[in-house]
């Protein structure tokens, strides 16, 4: 049975090419693996081999032919027995556009054209616009009764242990965790209830043990991995986004990756630049990643509980400053709050204030100002920034009719951009003003004093925020 | 999907032990095992290829023909349970495991019959069943992922051995020397198997790294390593038996140097002009993994017919795969919204 042989693609925007030389000839046996042709591209020569065995029974496009369109017929082969039939049967249409004066361009352009009516469609096809999951729908947040003051850092720890005694397949790994009782003490007393075998020391090596620790929970295995501060992250970060967070959809659903980073982020105390910075915009980019940020020890502690039971990856966001901080905290053992749900802290209609993590404390006490004034602030407690409350920051907004939002990292690109972004698609036309970001300054962290309390927002900056939107200033 | 004849694992169950000095080799049943194993991967590869000229494949496609004795004779070496996660250059790797040809060569083409729907493409397959952890992109990624992979074997006790494969090129990331040290610290039962095939795409590897033999890249840190003939498959199961073992007992990791070479370019897009065509020609001709276990059969009495008849097989095998890689549909547009995240219970 005979075959035919094509022209080959050898990249994926090759449409054409030179057959520069036969290295067969008519009437020559050749078998699998043989270089039968060479063919030149603009970019490469390229050798030819052959598929089945046969005999060389006729080229059909002679050497030196140049422009040999793509899946063009080039030779015949006898003998083979079925195997490149199928190269015949069926050839897809070649690419055959925009070759001509300045061909690359014009095929660059076109594709541009290509994704950018892609990207269209995409939003026309989901005016609801969230690619993320749905917030779990919850009316009002349970009340889980009878409460007592505990610090952010035991809430952390008393979540772990929590979650560990539940599942004896959580795990903590990190830099000081075991014997060292955790750089800032949030595994204090792990070791001594769970041994070494779950609360591991691990080397100074972000790369190697985060990609360690998500191999492990391809496994079902469920670490949770503490970064000593999450600067130290970005030494990881491709295991995060490109192994953690990808590959379930990269394997069609086989493998989950049921994974907890957590540790400091955000701001610490004249640390300079490479220790102070907000990484929530970072992750929160990443669909197939969970990003979650607390404030209170009530969130630290339903939350943790929460991501370490997710089956997904989840970037645990924690905050230096609020870990000796006490809050309120249920005591009820089987206390956890859901991921993507934000808190309602302050209730008021005048303006809508959206922060997350240490920066609720900020917008709280701004709050207490403003009823001074006379103005009624609702503030808006994240806790969740990816899958991102939109619900609920749409509703109080329809509200109050003005938004303020607060973060510490920089508002280039920053959480306050896309709250912004869902209550315009979302209620335009409930704004009675233009929303206003409070957000750290857009530099890198300076050291001294008086400079890094310039970089960062302040009660005031919310206050006036607030005056602005409501034009009261 | 085809009940999988193809490339079945052999596995060896009981206690796996180095064979008894003097006496390296496989049986003729292993051996023709072996063979047939190794030219599924070739004429795979090749087929692979010719649809990537055809323009059925698209993106990035690495060919493993020419390194086919490594994954096989490694395979050899496993049981039920043992993990194997490599980089993209994986076609081979996922064949070797015994995931079905047909699942393999759909994913090439982005059809819904393909091992990730379509959604991974040829750099990312997985089969939790057969053992078979990916299939990553990322150069070097893979190596403290096969760590965890091992940290897990450890972590449930269950005796089982992670191969973590990765080429010349990887093995200058600096994370491969952050697992070297984990694996160390922590005794995890993993191979690390570096498949030399002397260049990381362009650039060979005297260009690439002063570290001239690089099974002894674990010294540092007290790991065994031997450099092996990977283009003879005799040769990679015989070490791939000392080093499985050495894991098993819990001594921690292992490392092979497996001199191998690839007959194609880095990728189907590289004209491969860093190195000679009589180079690629002398290891095609003096070297040739199937074409050394072929004569080895040979000599050893086996029938040609029983050779012909395993040719026709894998050929029927790659041909039914192409098939059914062209005519398995295209993922379903909800395809797009599925497996981003899973629902939390």
């Amino acid at each position: 049975m005979g075959a035919t042989i094509l022209m080959p693609a050898l990249s994926p925007t090759m449409t054409e090419g030179k057959l520069a030389r036969w290295l067969k000839k008519e009437g020559d046996t050749v078998a699998a693996g043989d270089i039968i042709a060479e063919i030149e591209t603009d970019k490469a020569t390229m050798e030819v081999e052959a598929v089945d065995e046969g005999e060389l029974t006729r080229i059909l496009v002679p050497e030196g032919t140049e422009g040999v369109a793509v899946n063009s017929p080039i030779a015949e082969i006898d003998g083979g027995d079925g195997g490149a039939g199928t190269s015949a049967s069926g050839p897809q249409e070649p690419v055959s556009n925009a070759i001509q004066a300045g061909g690359e361009t014009a095929e660059v352009a076109k594709e541009a054209e290509d994704h950018a009516a892609v990207a269209a469609k995409g939003t026309e096809q989901r005016p609801e616009t969230d690619a993320q999951p749905k917030a779990p729908a919850q009316e009002a947040e349970k009340d889980w009764g009878e409460t007592k003051p505990i610090t952010v850092r035991e809430a952390l720890r008393d979540a772990m242990a929590a979650e560990m005694r539940r599942d004896d397949k959580v795990f903590l790994m990190g830099e000081e965790v075991a014997q060292y009782q955790g750089a800032y003490k949030i595994s204090q007393g792990l070791l001594d209830e769970f041994g070494p075998k779950r609360v591991i020391d691990t080397p100074i090596t972000e790369h190697g043990f985060t990609g360690m620790a998500v191999g492990a929970a391809f496994t079902g295995l469920k670490p949770i991995v503490e970064f000593m501060t999450f600067n130290f992250s970005m030494q990881a970060i491709d295991q995060i986004v490109n192994s953690a967070a990808k590959t379930l959809y990269m394997s069609g659903g086989q493998l989950g990756c049921p994974i907890v980073f957590r540790g400091p982020n955000g701001a610490a105390a004249r640390v300079a630049a490479q220790h102070s910075q907000c990484y929530a915009s970072w992750y929160a980019h990443v669909p197939g990643l969970k990003v979650v940020a607390p404030w209170s020890a009530a969130d630290a502690k339903g939350l943790l509980r929460a991501a370490i039971r997710d089956p997904n990856p989840v970037v645990f966001l924690e905050n230096e400053i609020l870990y000796g901080q006490t809050f309120e905290c249920p005591t009820d053992e089987d206390f956890i709050l859901p991921i993507g749900k934000a808190k309602v802290e302050r209730a008021g209609k005048d303006v809508t204030i959206v922060a997350f993590s240490i920066e609720v404390g900020l917008a709280m006490q701004a709050a207490e100002k403003l009823a001074e004034q006379g103005i009624e602030a609702e503030v808006i407690n994240l806790r969740t920034i990816r899958p991102l409350d939109t619900e609920t920051i749409v509703a109080s907004v329809k509200k109050t009719n003005r938004l303020v939002t607060v973060e510490e990292g920089w508002a280039f690109s920053g959480i306050g951009c896309e709250v912004a972004m869902q209550v315009i698609e979302h209620a335009f036309d409930y704004l009675d003003a233009p929303p206003v970001r409070v957000a750290g300054l857009d530099v890198p962290m300076p050291y001294a004093a008086n400079l890094e309390k310039l970089a960062l927002p302040t009660i005031d900056h919310v206050v006036d925020a607030a005056k602005r939107v409501t034009y009261k200033k | 999907m085809v009940q999988g004849a193809e490339a079945a694992t052999t596995k060896r169950r009981g206690k796996a032990k180095a064979p008894p000095a003097g006496r390296e080799g496989l049986s003729q049943e292993q051996l023709l095992k072996a063979y047939r194993d190794m030219l599924l991967i070739r004429r795979f590869e090749e087929k692979a290829g010719q649809l990537y000229g055809m323009g059925l494949i698209g993106g990035f496609c690495h060919l493993y023909i020419g390194q086919e004795a490594v994954v096989v004779g490694m395979q050899l070496c496993l049981q039920p349970g043992d993990q194997v996660i490599t980089s993209y250059r994986d076609h081979g790797h996922m064949l070797a495991t015994g995931m079905e040809a047909r699942g393999v060569m759909a994913e090439l083409t982005g059809r819904s019959g393909g091992y990730s729907k379509g959604k991974g493409g040829s750099m990312h397959m997985f089969s939790r069943e057969k053992g078979f952890y990916g299939g990553h992109g990322i150069v070097g990624a893979q190596v403290s992922l096969g760590a965890g992979l091992a940290f897990a074997n450890m972590y449930n006790d269950n005796g089982n051995v992670c191969l973590t494969y990765y080429g010349d090129g990887a093995a200058n990331q600096g994370q491969v020397f952050e697992s070297y040290n984990l694996a160390a610290v922590f005794k995890l039962p993993v191979v690390f198997i570096i498949e030399n095939n002397k260049y990381g795409m362009g650039t060979s590897a005297e260009r690439a790294s002063a570290s001239k033999d690089r099974s002894k890249d674990g010294t540092p840190w007290g790991i065994p390593g031997e450099q092996v003939d990977g283009m003879d498959v005799e040769a990679v199961q015989a070490a791939g038996e000392r080093a499985v073992a050495h894991c098993r007992e819990g001594k921690g990791p292992y490392i092979l140097e497996m001199k191998t070479y690839r007959y194609r370019g880095h990728s189907m897009s590289d004209p491969a002009k860093y190195r000679t065509r009589e180079e690629v020609q002398k290891m095609r001709e003096q070297h040739d993994c199937i074409e050394t276990a072929r004569k080895k059969l040979l000599d050893s009495g086996l029938p040609e017919a029983e050779l012909k008849k395993i040719d026709d097989e894998v050929k029927r095998i790659v041909a039914d795969s192409a098939e059914f890689a062209q005519t398995s549909p295209e993922p379903d547009e909800s395809e797009l919204w599925t497996d981003i995240l899973l629902e939390a219970r």
